[in-house]
């Protein structure tokens, strides 16, 4: 039973967390059906960000706000750095910028900062554990889930409700025909690199903290795990990159708890195989997508 | 209110539209007729902002517009209902006439007023007003893109084949509601293939062949004249 409620907050805190992220990736690619590859990028500004603000005394929910809003930026600039110029243009180029401007971000931590891992400030409830049930868990893993929760409700008012999030439904299945009706293109996109921004930020607040500093390349492995969670979910629903993220927390932290130690090095190796089953399965992802539109 | 004078349109080498000129005068209802492949539908979108031209002017309201952008142009007030019956699947009834609404969106008290008219004027959008738009049949939803386009409050109209691929009741239907728009003011241009319901409600008619306007003349006149069938089947 202890074990059972462990293996939950285990799985909820970590799909939360992989939700968040591929809802992020999943909201730019339902919109202007291109890949971000420069997102996990903004796990790091959130982290350096954290870095840089160590030891100005301030309290740790502004250092937070602050990473968050850094990470909305840059998510914001990322679509006016990397894919307005060229957006119209080709697929291919728009897939080069992102890489190019995702190594840039990560070449220029590295040179002003450090290539070696930055202590991040984090608050104490970060590193305190309660009892549930018998079950010790970090604190953390409940700050998780209920950042999940607040988020995907936040997320789906804004969707559902207002009309930004009408407009930017309609904008991912004929985004020509939005446009017609007085939506601006520009306002759009913009908004979805800024909702990705902001979710990545949140995400990168509980990532970060599980790890405890920031490192170059740390955006890779988020970035990873939001791509395959949005593959297996479908590329263009969003429920489905909800449904993605938990399925593969779900498929991770099962090994974790299931492969003997000396396999566990190769977790990942399990966990693509289950992902390339699922794929078989499904070549789609589990939930179809609206409608497909036109790129613009 | 609208004129266009030789304009040039292309799918890269492909000329879809040459040296076109013709105008729209205030709450005219002016069609535009033709085989398919004429480039009515380029046409169309063109004014509306969706295609670039390659050469000549738009101008509405004595405002030149020819380079203007999709948002711009409905904007300006004039709105586009597209030939695919281009409904957001997803989206409940409510939801395109929400978006349709975009532009006047912190007016909320008139934009419910005018959600109130467009669902009088087509009462089956009210029944189903929750229901998503990809489940309403293909009247339904030439109604709800109509609607759609209404809520922009336009001064002009532009209908792109709006009974194309519909049951023949349902395409009097449409007609019907196309002669209670005209007869509100608005301005209509209508790209029809089925000429004979087109020449029954236009003012004025334009027939298209390989992008370029053959036959112009008032509905009366092209009605009349007896090689509109050579035109029209490319004769």
């Amino acid at each position: 039973m202890t074990e059972l409620i462990q293996f939950v907050i285990d799985v909820l805190a970590l799909g939360g967390a992989y939700a968040l992220m591929a809802l992020g990736l999943v909201i730019v690619y339902g919109i202007l059906k291109l890949v971000n590859f420069a997102y996990g990028e903004l796990i790091m500004v959130a982290g350096y960000t954290l870095f840089l603000m160590d030891g100005t005394g301030l309290p740790w929910l502004v250092m937070a706000a602050v990473a968050v809003l850094m990470s909305i930026f840059f998510g914001v600039a990322t679509d006016y750095v990397a894919f307005r110029p060229v957006r119209a243009k080709s697929v291919t180029a728009v897939l080069i910028t992102s890489f190019a401007f995702s190594t840039i971000l990560q070449n220029a931590a590295l040179l002003f900062i450090s290539p070696r891992a930055r202590n991040i400030p984090l608050p104490d409830v970060f590193s305190t554990t309660v009892t549930i049930g018998g079950a010790v868990t970090p604190l953390r893993n409940l700050l998780t889930i209920a950042a999940t929760i607040v988020m995907l409700t936040l997320f789906t008012w804004l969707m559902r409700r207002s009309i930004l999030g009408i407009a930017m439904r309609a904008a991912a299945t004929n985004f020509t025909m939005a446009r017609m009706l007085g939506v601006p293109a520009n306002l759009i996109i913009s908004s979805a690199f800024a909702i990705s921004g902001l979710l990545a930020g949140v995400v990168s607040l509980f990532w970060l903290g599980r790890i405890g500093s920031v490192v170059p390349g740390i955006g890779l492995e988020p970035l990873l795990v939001a791509f395959i969670a949005t593959v297996i979910g479908g590329m263009r629903s969003v429920p489905g990159a909800v449904l993605g993220g938990f399925l593969l927390a779900l498929i991770d932290t099962s090994l974790n708890h299931i492969l003997p130690q000396d396999l566990l090095k190769f977790r990942d190796a399990f966990t693509f195989s289950f992902v390339i089953l699922i794929l078989l399965w499904k070549p789609d992802g589990l939930i179809k997508g609206p409608a497909s539109g036109q790129r613009t | 209110m609208i004129e266009i004078t030789n304009l040039d349109v292309r799918y890269g080498a492909i000329r879809a539209i040459k040296d076109v000129s013709l105008n729209v005068q205030q709450g005219e209802l002016v069609t535009v007729l033709g085989a398919n492949g004429a480039g009515k539908s380029t046409l169309m979108l063109t004014i509306a902002g969706a295609l670039k031209a390659a050469g000549g002017k738009i101008t509405f309201d004595g405002r030149d517009v020819t380079a203007a952008t999709p948002e711009k142009m409905v904007r300006y007030g004039i709105a586009m209902v597209p030939e695919t019956r281009d409904v957001f699947p997803d989206l409940t009834v409510v939801e395109n006439l929400r978006l349709g609404a975009y532009l006047h969106r912190s007016d909320k008290a008139g934009v419910m007023a005018d959600m109130e008219k467009v669902k009088d004027l087509f009462p089956r959008l009210r029944e189903r007003e929750i229901q998503a738009a990809g489940t309403l049949s293909g009247g339904e939803q030439q109604m709800l893109v109509i609607a759609r386009a209404l809520m922009s409050r336009p001064k002009v109209l532009l209908l792109d084949e709006p009974s194309l691929g519909l049951a023949p009741t349902v395409v009097d239907q449409i007609f019907e509601m196309i002669r209670e728009l005209k007869a509100t003011g608005i301005t209509i241009l209508l790209v029809e293939q089925n000429a004979t319901k087109a020449l029954q409600v236009a003012d004025r008619a334009y027939v298209m062949q390989l992008g370029e306007v053959v036959v112009q003349g008032s509905a009366e006149e092209i009605a009349g004249s007896s090689d509109l069938s050579a035109l029209y089947l490319g004769g």
